[in-house]
């Protein structure tokens, strides 16, 4: 492991307890569940941006996923966080540790300046857009908040009721069909690439 | 916590989704970028239907039906997306972007 790897990783261990205490100072216990799943979230993409294998990255999004499950059952959706774990890490986490067992692995292809560059760059806007945003908006906010309560029941009924969302429902289910028949038909191999290529030509 | 950490995790969450897909030369981290980006919209969506005031401050179902449409749809485009960089990689050999250049010939 090089020293940058160390710093960083010392960094991003470090602004753990940091995000959970400022969580608890704001806002109490929840705002320390906040503070640790606002870290998990952003940890998790950190790294994965940082490191070198993908491996590595690919595992350090799981952080991402669970993190914002958290961050769903604070905002009172436990059904939007299962249903977050089960499809984001059960599914297309599996599915990108797939690609990365398929493909071959590349160490050198990260550059700590484009990364650094990046991370300026692109933080520099966003930042100018969040300030824009905060000094204009003016969001109409609920003046108390209730309890939040369970609608995964409102939810399955809202799945089938005709005058809410079955058609959305129904043309999702159709979506997913036609694209993961069509993944299995774009990925498998043909009986001509297992041929062996003429002599002489190179694709 | 406020609507206001929520938004800022999640842009933050959002710039950093955009410089994966911009710094590293690697298929796998585009489709990792835009997972990130797709998480980033999603926490948006229930905070703001969780700080919707004419749903009496208790959450609304609309934002969380679009979030689930979003997951849906990300299954969806994760399992092409896959299929597509196993097929670049046959076809060209590498993982790069921007080895993958057939049309620009």
């Amino acid at each position: 492991m090089e020293l940058t790897d160390r710093v960083f990783y010392a960094v991003v261990a470090t602004l753990a307890p940091v995000a959970i205490g400022a969580g608890a100072f704001a806002a109490g216990g929840a705002g320390a569940a906040f503070g640790l799943f606002a870290w998990l979230v952003l940890g998790g993409s950190l790294v994965c941006l940082w490191e070198r294998s993908v491996v590595r990255s690919a595992f350090a999004l799981l952080g991402t996923f669970g993190g914002t499950a958290g961050l769903f059952l604070l905002l009172g959706s436990d059904f939007l966080a299962m249903s977050q774990i089960l499809i984001y890490v059960g599914g297309i986490l599996a599915l990108i540790l797939f690609g990365v067992m398929l493909t071959p692995p590349d160490l050198t292809e990260r550059k700590l300046p484009r990364v650094a560059s990046g991370l300026v760059a692109v933080g520099a806007g966003v930042a100018f857009i969040a300030a824009k945003v905060a000094m204009t908006a003016d969001w109409v906010q609920a003046a108390e908040l209730a309890e939040p309560k369970s609608a995964t029941r409102e939810i399955g009924v809202g799945f089938v009721a005709a005058e809410e969302y079955v058609i959305a429902f129904e043309l999702a289910a159709v979506v997913l069909t036609v694209a993961l028949v069509a993944a299995v038909y774009v990925a498998r191999r043909r009986v001509v690439d297992l041929a062996p290529a003429p002599s002489g030509e190179q694709v | 916590m406020g609507l206001g950490a929520y938004i800022a995790v999640s842009a933050a969450l959002f710039a950093l989704g955009i410089v994966a897909i911009l710094v590293r030369r690697n298929v796998l981290y585009v489709l990792m970028g835009i997972e990130m980006i797709l998480n980033a919209a999603n926490i948006n969506f229930v905070a703001f239907d969780r700080f919707n005031q004419s749903a009496g401050g208790g959450g609304g179902l609309e934002g969380r039906m679009f979030a689930i449409f979003v997951i849906i749809l990300a299954a969806a485009e994760a399992a092409v997306a896959l299929a597509i960089v196993l097929n670049v990689f046959h076809l060209f050999n590498s993982v790069k972007p921007s080895e993958a250049d057939l049309l620009r010939e």
